[in-house]
């Protein structure tokens, strides 16, 4: 039918003559709907308490999703490939033990390595990241080489993760205590700033680049697409689909890693624990953002405003003095709501 | 029931998409006890007049009566409802669930609130009974072939007690042997009264089958006739407005050397392909004819390594050629367009560009990483206009350009690798008869330019009219290859059914 369409004189006229009609403004604001959700909140939040859109409190905002959004993209492109990646939350925590037990200051009491030398910072960072990426290429053969489902594959990995970095964490002397006293020029990485702008809130941006380029920029990105959108018709194509599946989890990995690295930079510290539960904020956050969980459908940008969304959604809360309980179930329903709406868009174009 | 009352009537029905009139005021009627066949391009809106009468498109004019009453259906329940039922052109039975699930879903007989198993296996037997199908209501319907699920479907229309019943391509899998069980089940149906709305691109099967035929061009409706004033040349005019000389372009054959041999290819599956051997030549169109069945796209996927070989040698341009995989059949000049165009063929979810160069992307790309976006611009555009693939842009979603402009861009697709072979499955299954002739005449373009190209068709007038040689499979073997010029569809058929028992 669409071959048959007409050119409209001009396409922005047509665009707001259609606009003003009573079923083009229903069809705006299901399009719009994430947007609209955004600037609503913020501005019954405004409302409540006028220095909520300080400046102070947008840094604070954008500091606090610097990590969720780098964690994010790593997820999405799992996503886009239509898997899933459980392991994620626990290569934040693996990755945050790794560097945090080789970074720690050589006077502090407790050291995990009693007899390291000071090692140059970015040592144990790629000491860690490499840690991660060996799990991720783990997930990436299981499901392509072995065709073992992605939610199976990863759940499988997250426990095996856990499990070594529980073995790694409990290791003598450190017997399971937390890691402390971690140096300042590493901690600096996730408090510190340059020229005002903190330095986790460089990394998310030179991730945001990077991953835009990937999947806009290269073959490897446009083939991700292609994987998620029809496999079948990617493996016809000739298109490598087992080493892009392996280098999507590969890649996705090490922002896993690198997350893990900036959250014990930040908080100055690390279990274990760390990480746990984060693969489902960073699912979340796609899903929100418009990422199809079955695969081919998802921008960076869309990424991006989903996890800002979900920063500001807690902050928000928090800021105006709901319940922490509460806070949950107005999040999950805002997931839901925020999808629902989403998904419409797409049943109705079809 | 009288065979001449008005069942169900279409009146002025209009519909308009933005920039669009997909229907412009359609009107006629569907006689009950007659087969009413919906003929039109591509395009011409017959989906879209099934969509606004099942309530999933809103008309914007006219009306649609049954039995004089206006319909306003929301949802598709309802027209099961009401009587009107339709068999889609792809199924989607529930898999891993056996026949009488299938049928009663969502209905199944209860007693005391649990399923009660047994009336429902009586009921599906009579309801078999009375259509004369022979299939077991406790059989799995993933064990079962396409053409018994799609007796199935039907078995579960007229479960509804459906008056109207209509079919989207109903026979485009079908082996000419099913057809005629189909056919005689339609034919009962008529002679119960029901009315049925045939869609198809057939004329032979339109003719045979149809009491009336309603003919629509670009959402116009061009006319309703009795089938029997009809042929096919007069239904393809009106269809396209046009007349159209010849259903086979002619080619000047120069027939070169062979470029691919294939000897003794068995397949690592026990029930499938065995010792298939033929060779096929540049400049040549090897047709490769069949019931469904005889494993014609397990050996031509084999070939492109996407299925298990055995044992077998082939040989490219004379140098050995190790089947592998098809990054391996690509490397060696081989391009597969595969029979499920939506399985295998389109990403749904991604433009008519992503898709053009999805089997080439490294020739467009700086140092094959980055993507060249100004060259594939480029090429996408000069590939849109040479292969006259009708899409508002290069952006626009493939999914939703038309079976015959989406296997445009698919053969554009592989045309891009700039291949030796290409391999055909069923190149024209479900697409209008303009893009047919479109198709085979960039067929006979290829050969002309010293390629092989083999076909896969079920269609007889197509194997005959476009091959130069015809290889005929019959349960997994080669039957034969025979000249086309001097072929007959008897000869074919009688191949066709060789080691059958």
């Amino acid at each position: 039918m669409s071959d048959k369409t007409q050119q409209p004189p001009s396409k922005a006229i047509a665009y707001f003559r259609r606009l003003f009609t009573k079923h083009g403004m229903i069809e705006f604001v299901k399009d719009k709907a994430l947007l609209i959700a955004l600037i609503i909140m913020m501005a019954v939040i405004t409302i409540r308490d006028p220095n909520f859109i300080s400046g102070n409190s947008l840094l604070s905002i954008l500091v606090q999703s610097s990590t969720k959004i780098i964690i994010a993209l790593g997820i999405s492109l799992v996503l886009l490939t239509g898997g899933v990646d459980l392991s994620a939350g626990r290569m934040v925590g693996f990755a945050a033990v790794i560097a945090a037990s080789m970074l720690q200051n050589p006077g502090y009491s407790a050291r995990f390595f009693p007899n390291l030398p000071a090692l140059p910072v970015i040592l144990p960072i790629l000491l860690a990241i490499l840690a991660v990426v060996i799990f991720g290429a783990l997930n990436g053969i299981l499901v392509s080489r072995f065709h073992i489902p992605p939610f199976i594959a990863t759940l499988g990995t997250m426990i095996i993760v856990y499990g070594i970095n529980s073995l790694y964490f409990n290791m003598e002397p450190n017997r399971s205590q937390p890691i402390g006293g971690l140096r300042s020029d590493f901690t600096t990485l996730g408090t510190g700033d340059i020229l005002g702008i903190p330095i986790v809130v460089i990394f998310a941006l030179v991730a945001i680049v990077g991953i835009w380029v990937l999947l806009n920029r290269t073959v490897l990105g446009k083939n991700i697409y292609a994987v998620g959108g029809n496999k079948e018709a990617a493996l016809v194509s000739g298109i490598n689909v087992m080493l892009t599946l392996i280098l999507v989890y590969v890649i996705a990995a090490s922002m896993y890693g690198l997350g893990g690295i900036l959250e014990a930079a930040r908080t100055g510290g690390a279990t274990n624990n760390y990480g746990d539960g984060y693969e489902l904020d960073a699912i979340a956050a796609c899903v929100v953002g418009g990422v199809s969980t079955t695969g081919g459908v998802g921008k960076v940008s869309g990424i991006v405003i989903g996890a800002l969304l979900l920063t500001i959604i807690t902050y928000g809360l928090t800021f105006i003095g709901v319940d922490p309980q509460w806070q949950f179930v107005i999040k999950g329903l805002i997931i839901v709501v925020a999808v629902g709406f989403d998904i419409r868009k797409y049943i109705m174009k079809k | 029931m009288k065979k001449d009352t008005v069942l169900l009537e279409f009146d002025g029905v209009v519909k308009e998409f933005p920039g669009v009139k997909a229907l412009d005021g359609i009107s006629f009627g569907v006689r009950a006890g007659t087969v009413h066949a919906l003929m039109g391009e591509n395009g011409a809106g017959k989906s879209t007049l099934m969509k606004c009468l099942f309530g999933i498109y809103h008309r914007d004019g006219g009306d649609i009566r049954l039995n004089g009453e206006s319909l306003h259906f929301t949802s598709s329940r309802q027209a099961l409802d009401a009587g009107i039922s339709m068999i889609h052109q792809e199924l989607h039975p529930v898999g891993h669930r056996n026949v009488m699930e299938n049928i009663w879903l969502g209905r199944f007989p209860n007693r005391l609130g649990f399923v009660d198993h047994r009336r429902m296996y009586e009921d599906t037997l009579a309801l078999f009974e009375s259509l004369d199908i022979q299939v077991d209501p406790r059989e799995m319907v993933n064990n079962l072939t396409v053409s018994t699920i799609q007796l199935i479907e039907i078995a579960r229309a007229v479960s509804y007690n459906s008056k109207i019943i209509i079919m989207d391509e109903p026979t485009s899998s079908l082996t000419d042997r099913e057809v005629e069980i189909l056919f005689r089940i339609i034919n009962r149906l008529r002679d119960q009264g029901v009315a049925i709305i045939y869609i198809s691109h057939k004329m032979e099967e339109i003719l045979r089958i149809s009491d009336d035929v309603t003919i629509m061009r670009d959402g116009k409706y061009v006319g309703t006739w009795e089938a029997r004033e009809l042929t096919t040349d007069a239904i393809i005019s009106k269809m396209v407005g046009r007349q159209i000389e010849n259903r086979f372009p002619e080619r000047n054959r120069r027939i070169g050397e062979v470029l691919m041999r294939v000897e003794g290819l068995t397949s690592a599956l026990e029930h499938s392909f065995q010792d298939v051997s033929f060779e096929v030549r540049a400049g040549e169109i090897l047709g490769v004819g069949g019931l469904v069945g005889a494993r014609r796209t397990e050996v031509m996927e084999a070939l492109f390594g996407l299925r298990g070989v055995k044992s077998g040698k082939v040989t490219i341009k004379g140098k050995p050629y190790p089947i592998k995989d098809p990054i391996c059949a690509k490397k060696h000049g081989l391009a597969l367009l595969t029979e499920e165009r939506r399985v295998s063929g389109i990403v749904p979810v991604l433009s008519v560009a992503e898709n053009t160069v999805l089997a080439n992307r490294p020739a467009f790309a700086h140092g094959r990483v980055f993507v060249n976006n100004g060259k594939i611009r480029q090429v996408v555009d000069e590939n849109i206009r040479s292969m006259n693939v009708k899409t508002p842009g290069q952006n626009t979603l493939i999914r939703y350009l038309s079976g015959g402009n989406q296997q445009k861009v698919l053969i554009a697709r592989w045309l891009l690798t700039e291949p030796d072979i290409l391999i055909l499955d069923e190149p024209t299954r479900g697409i209008d008869v303009g893009a047919k002739y479109e198709i085979y005449l960039l067929m006979n373009q290829l050969a002309a330019a010293g390629k092989s190209v083999i076909m896969i068709t079920s269609e007889m007038p197509e194997l005959l009219g476009m091959s130069d040689r015809i290889l005929v499979m019959c349960e997994g073997k080669v039957a034969g290859i025979i000249d086309a010029e001097s072929a007959t569809q008897e000869q074919v058929m009688t191949l066709a059914t060789k080691f059958m028992v």
